[in-house]
């Protein structure tokens, strides 16, 4: 069966489109694909007709598609991930209906139930947990390090464009073609030109290989921001715990990302060129692709959770009032885990074959890793031990997060013993495992800072009631979702099962959809909590930029920030400069002499990457080999012209400076300062009185 | 608006927790190794036992102690309860921290060791008597099993004597796969060129099922079959008529085996009204295993309709 190929269009034709085959088999199957379809093209109907409506092409250009600003970059990643993963949870939610529609064959065809795991897998992994994680040190790292942007802007504004151009290739495999298969691990020869001989498998390697690109980069410019931007007196000892994590997730990237890229288009070659990487013939060797794969896979989850702790670091210290517990612990902790994880990738592959000498050595490594991690969870109790908690949003995250997160690590160090990984690996069991670990672990972290540092992005808080109504759902949800899955893996159900004839395994499957339902009702509660919060900003709004009554620099400054951050930059003497210097009333200084600040000037260069890109990967897909050659061409011509752009900076001049900052300052002596016990009314305009033994 | 007064998700998770401990009364259900059937299943379930009793020193507290510290510490006007901003370090404390975790950890290593070596499935040996040989080969969507001593070979039923060893050799002649007999032995992974073991003991006469676990298309779910383990002597009885019943496989019912096929379409392409409905049975001279095994190691690509499980290999009736 060669696919139809055509010289202009390449291998695309009418039954690309999922309406051709509602035409042909109307059944329930490709109902739901037509759905799916049909929501993307509607969503994007509705996004250009309001901006259209309200006429915001010419802002949105202006003010973000252009621009380099840190934390305007931030925010959009954090769009990009909440977008996706609606996504995400809904396909999470088809896949738990199917299995629940009892012993027999559901409502989906087995290649469609294929489909959605591969993509909801693919995702949630590179398209919500790295954006939404990038996204947030985007916006909070400078601010946290007294800088002024983050060390390569440019490159930064690349790093979101080729991102949301292969995030945006998942969208189209939804309209036109199918996605893979072969899970969010691809492994072959499954996904070789043998036996999957459509656009599937093409769509997943452009997609992994140019946002893989694009994480890169942001490793690079991250950990370099990190080492070179900090402000005076910054040491590394006094750096807030949330940038060690980013600084070690930095590393992991820069060292964990390429095997992945090079295995991916090693598969490339395998399926465009006729090279035999991986296939069963010729010395292919597929175990090359698991051993790839993985060295990048498993320090995947470890740049995923790892700031999620420093996000936690931060919240349980605010919001028990106190200093983080074990600073020097949590920092050895950390890099501890940085280097461990590269260690332990073999556990993926316990059985595939090696000796169990091997088998035990990294059992024990991956073991190792729990060391560190039970010593971060116990430091964080001991943060809140003798505090003063405030059970506010990102706090509740954080108490369910501590104590769901040990049964993941309980069920992690489980599947570390090859033993027991002999029966459990490939089951629902492990689907548990890392659905424990990503939900209360990363998800949970990223809400909690999506709450934590929302005033300081916006300038008005996030509403209270359906903040905690979130919680209360997305923890009943994870659990009634995802610990039934945990008793039918010990019964030997593997995963990716559309089907299954064993009636015990219906019970618990009931249960699961259940909480899938809970689940979407979380997300819609995150939606509905903006909505509202939106609505109601003027009673919330803290301009003075200080809602918490935070520890670092970040809440130093007003809400939302200047494009510029800092209009003096601070020189640190304190690990919690700014509660330092509220403790000894010499915050919110006012300073002797402003200085012109060069900030950098906007540029298209991202969006173009972004769109020429795209266009190059559909081209790839669908062997459109002269748009390809194109577009090659036009994304090296749009880097070459762009190096001759050599106005990239703009100044703002002191005495603007001088103003807005005196006019802040003006606000900041103006405004009564409120005690913790009004955090959550209107009268917290964000000047925290520090009062903290008031109370006692 | 002072305070928000919401109920905090801590009894919420109770009842969860309440809900889920009582489902697990139901996990004890059969063709699990939470079930054994035989000594290997038995050894890695007493191993998932003992590390989770283990672990649970660490893990307890932390389920205990996060309630109480967050109820105790929690801010309101004149708490009792003590409170120290500055307070960030105590040597003790941190010796407890890492201490524990470094010992659980030792004592976990230690049994993993042990039992990793004991179940090796390239070495581990169960009783004196000499194993009985299998060779399995995966493919689409159905596994075929060659007892080579006995010149005989099946599908969807794997007969096998009970107290004694069963070696079992695999490979693939198609996508990689994964064995599995939860109630036997965990899984092992098989792949096209290439063999990987397990061994297999059964206590006494039961019928268990098996699976691949790893993906591989459309029939991935059907790829499921009846282990029978069996007494000697009625295992020999089984033998013959597998023996008397059973069609020759030679070049010419391997191929139509091994079409994109699951169980059901491959029973209507091959099974006589002497086999049972779901299974195939075999007789068989050559040595097929390394016929298959060697198909990939000529220094010739191999044409795409030339490997099975392809389309173009051949695939009997749509889904």
């Amino acid at each position: 069966m060669t696919p139809s190929y055509s010289g202009f269009l390449g291998r695309l034709d009418w039954d690309a489109l999922p309406i051709t085959g509602l035409i042909q088999n109307p059944n329930a199957n490709e109902i739901v694909a037509n759905a799916a379809a049909a929501i993307v093209l509607v969503g994007v109907v509705v996004v250009v007709s309001l901006l259209s409506w309200f006429r915001l092409w010419t802002p949105l250009w202006r003010d973000w598609l252009t621009s380099v600003d840190h934390k305007k970059i931030g925010i959009m990643y954090v769009v990009f991930a909440i977008v996706m993963l609606a996504r995400g949870v809904l396909e999470g939610v088809v896949m738990r209906a199917q299995q629940a529609a009892g012993p027999g064959d559901g409502f989906l065809e087995a290649e469609h139930f294929a489909e959605l795991f591969s993509t909801h897998g693919t995702i949630m992994i590179f398209f919500v947990a790295v954006p939404f994680v990038f996204g947030i040190a985007n916006f909070v790292v400078p601010l946290m390090i007294g800088a002024r942007d983050v060390a390569f802007p440019r490159l930064n504004q690349i790093s979101l464009g080729l991102t949301v151009s292969s995030g945006m290739m998942l969208m189209v495999s939804l309209v036109v073609g199918r996605f893979s298969t072969g899970g969010w691990t691809a492994y072959p020869p499954y996904t070789g030109a043998a036996f999957n001989p459509g656009v599937g498998p093409d769509y997943w390697i452009w997609a992994i290989v140019v946002s893989g690109v694009g994480t890169t980069l942001t490793g690079i410019n991250f950990a370099v921001t990190i080492y070179k931007m900090r402000a005076p007196g910054m040491t590394f000892m006094r750096l807030p715990m949330y940038c060690w994590t980013i600084i070690c997730s930095s590393i992991l990237i820069v060292f964990a990302m390429p095997p992945l890229g090079v295995a991916a288009l090693l598969l490339a070659a395998d399926r465009y060129l006729d090279f035999h990487f991986f296939t069963n013939d010729l010395g292919g060797n597929m175990m090359n692709y698991a051993n790839l794969f993985w060295l990048f896979g498993h320090p995947e989850v470890y740049l995923l959770v790892l700031p999620a702790y420093g996000i936690y670091s931060e919240v349980f210290a605010t919001f028990s009032a106190k200093r983080l517990y074990g600073y020097n612990s949590l920092v050895i902790a950390t890099m501890s885990i940085a280097v461990l994880s590269f260690t332990v990738w073999l556990h993926h592959f316990f059985t595939m074959g090696q000796s169990a000498l091997i088998n035990a050595v990294f059992g024990i490594a991956t073991m190792l890793i729990a060391i560190p991690t039970g010593v971060k969870v116990y430091d964080w109790m001991a943060t809140l031990w003798r505090g003063r908690i405030r059970f506010s949003v990102p706090m509740l995250y954080g108490l369910a997060f501590l104590m769901l997160f040990v049964i993941g690590g309980l069920s992690g160090v489980i599947l570390a013993n090859p033993t027991v990984d002999y029966q459990v690996h490939n089951t629902l069991f492990l689907v548990a495992h890392f659905h424990n670990v990503l939900l209360p672990g990363v998800l949970f972290g990223l809400l909690a800072a999506y709450n934590y540092w929302f005033p300081k992005a916006f300038g008005f808080r996030l509403n209270e009631v359906w903040g905690r109504v979130s919680v209360a759902l997305w923890t009943i949800g994870f659990l009634l979702t995802f610990m039934p899955l945990y008793f039918v893996g010990l019964m030997g159900m593997p995963r990716r099962s559309f089907s299954y004839d064993d009636p015990s395994f219906h019970p618990f499957m009931m249960v699961a959809i259940v909480g899938a339902l809970v689940i979407t009702c979380a997300l819609f509660s995150v939606l509905i909590q903006l909505w509202v919060s939106i609505r109601d900003r003027e009673k919330t709004r803290v301009p003075v930029g200080d809602p918490w009554d935070g520890r670092t620099l970040e809440w130093s400054i007003p809400s939302p920030p200047p494009p510029y951050n800092f209009a003096i930059i601070p020189t640190v003497t304190d690990r919690d400069d700014f509660a330092a210097a509220k403790d000894k009333g010499a915050a919110y200084p006012t300073p002797d002499a402003y200085e012109d600040i060069e900030l950098p000037r906007n540029t298209g260069i991202g969006f173009v990457l972004c769109v020429l890109s795209g266009i190059w990967m559909f081209a790839l897909v669908w062997w459109i080999w002269w748009l390809a050659a194109l577009m090659t061409v036009l994304m090296i011509l749009a880097v070459i012209v762009w190096t001759f752009d050599d106005s990239t900076e703009l100044t703002i001049p002191a005495e603007e400076v001088r103003k807005d900052h005196e006019a802040w300052l003006a606000r900041v002596h103006g405004e009564k300062a409120v005690d913790r016990d009004f955090e959550t009314s209107p009268e917290n305009r964000g000047l925290a009185r520090p009062d903290l033994e008031a109370v006692t | 608006m002072a305070q928000v007064n919401m109920p905090n998700p801590i009894p919420l998770l109770m009842v969860a927790v309440i809900l889920l401990v009582s489902m697990s009364q139901m996990v004890a259900a059969s063709d699990s190794f939470m079930d054994p059937q035989g000594p290997i299943a038995a050894i890695q379930k007493t191993h998932l036992l003992r590390a989770t009793a283990v672990i649970m020193v660490a893990v307890i507290p932390v389920l205990i102690l996060v309630p109480l510290i967050a109820f105790r510490y929690r801010r309101r006007r004149n708490s009792y309860a003590v409170y120290r901003p500055d307070w960030d370090f105590s040597a003790k404390l941190e010796f407890l921290m890492w201490g524990v975790p470094v010992v659980i950890v030792a004592l976990l290593s230690f049994y993993l060791w042990k039992a990793t070596h004991r179940l090796d499935p390239y070495a581990s040996t169960f009783g004196e008597d000499p194993a009985l040989r299998v060779q399995v080969v995966g493919l689409d969507w159905k596994w075929l099993f060659i007892y080579p001593d006995l010149g005989i070979a099946s599908v969807g039923e794997f007969g096998i004597p009970t107290k004694r060893q069963v070696a079992v050799t695999l490979t693939t002649d198609t996508v990689m796969q994964s064995f599995m007999i939860p109630a036997l032995a965990g899984q092992i992974y098989a792949m096209p060129g290439m063999t990987t073991q397990l061994h297999l003991v059964a206590d006494a006469p039961e019928v268990m099922q098996g699976e691949n676990t790893q993906y591989n298309g459309r029939g991935f779910t059907k790829q499921k079959f009846r282990t029978v383990a069996m007494h000697n002597d009625e295992f020999e009885a089984w033998a013959q008529k597998v023996r008397d019943n059973g069609i020759q496989l030679n070049p010419a019912t391997y191929q139509t085996l091994a079409m994109r096929t699951d169980r059901d379409e491959v029973q209507a392409a091959l099974g006589t009204d002497k086999m049972p409905k779901d299974a195939l049975y075999f007789t068989m001279e050559q040595d097929l295993f390394q016929t298959i095994l060697h198909r990939y190691h000529k220094g010739k690509a191999l044409p795409v309709d030339q490997q099975p499980g392809t389309a173009s290999f051949g695939q009997e009736g749509q889904q």
